[in-house]
């Protein structure tokens, strides 16, 4: 009775509402689906349906839960090779990204305060520009006759290339890891620009100046005052590109090749080709085990970040 | 009947007390100020008076009325913001209209209201204006007549004067007390600032770690501190340790370190007891020669002394070492000042410029 | 701080080099869609006749007028979910379940989203079979609803953030004020709040309406028959190889961007000065 009271009493309050509205969508349309995913990932199929796990069969309580589409993935060599592949091109990326990006955001913070504005929504722009047709044009700059494959091969870059293994050989530079990576550089670089400058442009300068007073070089100010500082937006930046990288269909799609199979292309296929539902979900559930941690330490990131901001009672 | 009665009210945290049992009876038209400094209490029992907070325990009452489970829409108390709070989107005449208009009242009654308000704080040039075009002065003024504008029976003022600076503050000071005072409104405000509390208010309770320590008017806590603490908290004082050695009832002698206190007012003791004797340094006088009174008096050398203009600090070594702190008036425009580092004085006062403290 | 000269060159030039990388697809997508050649990366000559073609293209047109139902559906729910969101996670510090929903919030923002695709089919089809079992007529059908339950799901993330950013720079003793001086908690959020995060709201709905309008793997995992947007349409095209037809899709679409992001931004500098000059006017009398 009394758990009733206060059942009432919570649905009164307006703030139920408020909480319980995205709650309750985001229980349905994000967790729920996750527990089916998984629960087709252990089930028997009935032609197009999971059989139901738990079951009663003359008046015995029936469990059946099928670890076969798991053993399956942990012995075929393929699977194996291509959450390895995953992993490594994400982590290319994201080290592509932070080369490149760290920079950029720097000099875009140092930069005067009135051009910041501008540059700011030069990097924006092309991000609400469709990523699918951009990923697109590489695709026409990377074939033969295309601007960055005609320069690539006139300066003889793309023996190096060769070389390196990164494409099949010279001139070919579609549907290699090169184009992979590079399309994924491209896609992802401003995931890694913008926390970095967000972090960045509210640094307090006067630590520079304080560092530099106490006989610290430009250079070592760098090192050991702004990058340490700026290890929130690193962290935040390299999640941003990492986690999606791992699981990216389009771009291996569109730029990638027969060697560098990666997940979310086999994911794919298993679900649309073979329409091996099971098999699918199997894959999406192990791919989820390989980003938890990275996804835990995102969402770490995100609450501290939001527990910073907040602070009221 | 008091007009505004807080009864036994406590604010408990996650077992930290913030507040923790405190009385009060504030009369109408008074305006009392919550002096300490931070972390003391102030802000929450002003919270709660405003409805913000919740009390763990205890009554507010108001005019009658107990205030308990009223929210702070439905209280007849208006607050003026340390942050002054304007509302960034609306004009300075909707700002003091809003809360006219959550009354419901008639158009007509509003604008007469609001443009009471403005020319009583003298901004009736600016009713377009959006607050980021006002100056931090007239901001203030804004959240005053804001505040003032539904007439509450209670107006809550916190920190009223902390975001201007020195000059500014002086001159709103007054501005404020006179406002207040010719609307007649009761006015409780929440200071650190013991200028502030003593210059605007008609009584001051002196608070810490959520207890009130003292509460009278600011000449009585000036010269007749409570308590050890009370003294050190306002002001600059002398605090010498000693022994009651006669104790009659309108006078006292205590025995310091470096002199015997003839206090010219009895106290609740008895020989031989351990008390502190208050003296604040604008009572004190110096000389070069001995004075007459064998009470009241001790010998010293001036080991620092710190200029301030209108007065100088000197801080005089005693026979023991201890320190005693001695302003005096530069009433003479030249500097040649009569005491100097190192002069040898003797340092005297009157049988009723100190304070017996027992606690 | 003075960076000496070789500083500010090297940094113009990692700049400038940046920019040119991030922007030379785009113009290589603009100048080609002008081609006039059967293949499509040797450059024959000047022609329009491809934007021509797009008028009778009507699998591209269909596809447009889909996606755009959608993604304004998207973004209106977006910023309706999104706000109670970032209302919840800023203002109530502390409530049941607080880290789980925070966590659900935050992970579709990095979630891979052939995974987010997957899955909330799965639970589609599971609900439809149910709904067929129990009352005969199976819901929801693949096609434009569950297209716009999955978008709505991202965009309420993305939302999300942005609602709530704003929201915590919003100072409580605002909101404190209008309840001392009367007004409800609705009437608070309505006459105060709302007009204070209003522009982080029509942030929101740009985002949310970009995002959905782009979106390719959430689309295909939960399309149905008849329901193809645009981006599925031009990757099918962009699978088969370089196609002149989505080069001119391109151009309009980046000219649509440009233009409303130059003039965005346009706006709100031009109102950020107005500001400034209005400030110093208030100080000058």
């Amino acid at each position: 009775m009394n758990a009733l009271l206060r059942l009432v009493a919570v649905l009164r309050r307006g703030r139920t509402y408020v909480i319980g509205t995205p709650y309750v969508w985001l229980l349905a349309f994000f967790l729920l689906p996750f527990l089916i995913l998984v629960n087709y990932s252990v089930s028997e199929m009935e032609t197009v349906h999971p059989r139901a796990l738990v079951s009663i069969k003359d008046g015995v309580l029936q469990l059946s839960v099928k670890f076969a589409n798991y053993l399956y993935i942990a012995q075929d060599d393929l699977y194996f090779k291509t959450y390895l592949a995953s992993l490594k091109y994400a982590t290319v990326t994201t080290l592509l990204c932070l080369v490149i990006g760290y920079p950029f955001a720097y000099f875009m913070a140092r930069a005067r305060s009135t051009l910041q504005p501008a540059l700011l929504m030069l990097v924006m722009l092309p991000f609400w520009t469709s990523f699918l047709l951009r990923v697109y044009a590489w695709k026409g700059l990377l074939s033969p006759g295309g601007w960055v494959a005609d320069v690539l091969v006139a300066t003889g870059i793309d023996q190096l290339l060769a070389a390196a293994g990164l494409i099949a050989a010279p001139g070919k530079l579609m549907n290699t890891p090169f184009s992979l990576v590079l399309g994924m550089t491209y896609t992802y670089l401003p995931f890694m620009i913008l926390p970095l400058f967000g972090n960045l442009s509210k640094m307090d300068l006067r630590l520079l100046e304080a560092a530099q007073d106490l006989g610290a070089s430009p250079w070592v100010a760098f090192w050991k005052v702004t990058v340490p500082l700026s290890k929130a937006g690193i962290i935040a930046g390299s999640m941003l590109v990492f986690i999606p990288c791992v699981g990216e269909f389009v771009i291996p799609e569109l730029l990638g090749g027969p060697e560098t199979l990666m997940t979310g292309r086999v994911m794919w296929d298993e679900f649309f080709s073979n329409n091996d539902w099971p098999l699918a979900s199997t894959l999406a559930v192990v791919m989820i085990l390989l980003i938890i941690v990275p996804l835990a330490v995102f969402n770490k990131y995100q609450a501290e970040a939001q527990d910073r901001q907040g602070g009221r009672a | 009947m008091s007009f505004l009665r807080i009864e036994g009210l406590t604010k408990e945290f996650d077992g930290y007390k913030a507040v923790n049992h405190v009385s009060l009876d504030i009369a109408k038209g008074e305006i009392f100020a919550l002096l300490g400094s931070s972390g003391c209490g102030k802000s929450t029992l002003l919270r709660m008076l405003a409805g913000f907070e919740t009390p763990t325990a205890g009554r507010i009452v108001l005019d009658g009325r107990d205030l308990a489970g009223l929210p702070p829409y439905e209280r007849p108390i208006n607050m003026m913001f340390q942050s002054y709070a304007l509302f960034p989107h609306l004009t300075v005449w909707d700002n003091i209209a809003f809360g006219l208009k959550r009354d419901g009242l008639p158009r007509d009654r509003i604008a007469e209201r609001v443009d009471a308000m403005l020319k009583l704080v003298q901004l009736g040039k600016f009713a377009k204006r959006k607050p980021h075009q006002l100056s931090g002065g007239q901001q203030q003024r804004v959240a005053l007549a804001r505040s003032l504008a539904k007439q509450p029976q209670l107006l809550l003022l916190d920190e009223p004067l902390g975001a201007l600076d020195k000059k500014l503050r002086e001159e709103t000071q007054i501005e404020l007390v006179n406002i207040i005072e010719s609307v007649g409104v009761t006015c409780v405000m929440v200071t650190h600032d013991q200028e502030e509390a003593m210059t605007m208010a008609s009584r001051i309770a002196v608070m810490s770690e959520g207890q009130f320590l003292q509460v009278g008017a600011p000449g009585d806590i000036y010269e007749t501190p409570a308590t050890r603490f009370v003294a050190d908290f306002i002001g600059n004082v002398n605090l010498m340790d000693g022994t009651v050695v006669e104790d009659q009832p309108d006078h006292v002698v205590v025995e310091c370190a470096d002199c015997r206190h003839f206090v010219g007012h009895g106290i609740t003791g008895t020989p031989g007891m351990a008390v502190t004797v208050a003296l604040r340094p604008e009572k004190i006088h110096l000389t070069r020669q001995r004075p007459a009174d064998e009470f009241n008096s001790a010998p010293g050398r001036i080991k620092e002394l710190s200029y301030f203009g209108s007065f100088t600090v000197y801080h005089v070594v005693l026979a023991s070492g201890a320190l005693l702190k001695v302003s005096l008036a530069n009433t003479q425009r030249h500097r040649d000042v009569e005491f100097t580092w190192g002069d040898e004085v003797w340092a005297h006062w009157s049988r009723t410029s100190h304070v017996v403290l027992t606690q | 701080m003075n960076a000496p000269a070789t500083h500010r060159w090297f940094a113009r030039g990692w700049l400038g080099a940046g920019y040119l990388f991030l922007y030379l697809p785009i113009v290589a997508l603009v100048l080609y869609s002008f081609n006039d050649s059967p293949i499509p990366n040797v450059w024959r000559g000047f022609t329009l006749k491809w934007y021509a073609a797009l008028a009778s293209d009507r699998e591209i047109l269909s596809g447009f007028w889909l996606s755009l139902k959608i993604a304004f559906l998207t973004a209106c729910g977006s910023v309706v979910l999104g706000t109670l969101a970032a209302f919840s996670l800023v203002k109530y510090r502390r409530f049941t379940g607080r880290t789980l929903f925070t966590g659900m919030v935050n992970a579709p923002l990095v979630m891979p989203e052939v995974v987010v695709g997957l899955s909330l089919l799965l639970m589609l089809v599971s609900v439809q079979r149910a709904t067929q079992g129990a009352f005969g007529w199976g819901f929801p059908e693949r096609g434009m609803l569950t297209i716009w339950f999955g978008h709505l799901l991202l965009g309420l993330a993305y939302a999300t953030v942005v609602i709530q950013a704003r929201l915590h720079d919003l100072n409580p003793q605002l909101e404190e004020a209008a309840q001392d001086l009367g007004a409800r908690p609705h009437q608070v959020f309505w006459l105060v709040t709302l007009p204070m995060i209003g522009q982080s709201l029509a942030s929101a709905w740009l985002l949310t309406f970009t995002l959905s309008l782009d979106d390719v793997v959430l689309s295909a995992f939960l399309s149905g028959p008849g329901a193809t947007t645009m981006p599925l349409v031009i990757f099918s095209r962009a699978r088969l190889g370089l196609n002149p037809s989505v080069n001119a899709v391109a151009t309009l679409i980046v000219l649509v961007v440009a233009v409303g992001v130059v003039a965005a931004s346009y706006l709100i500098a031009r109102a950020e000065r107005r500001r400034q000059q209005e400030m110093a006017a208030a100080f000058r009398t």
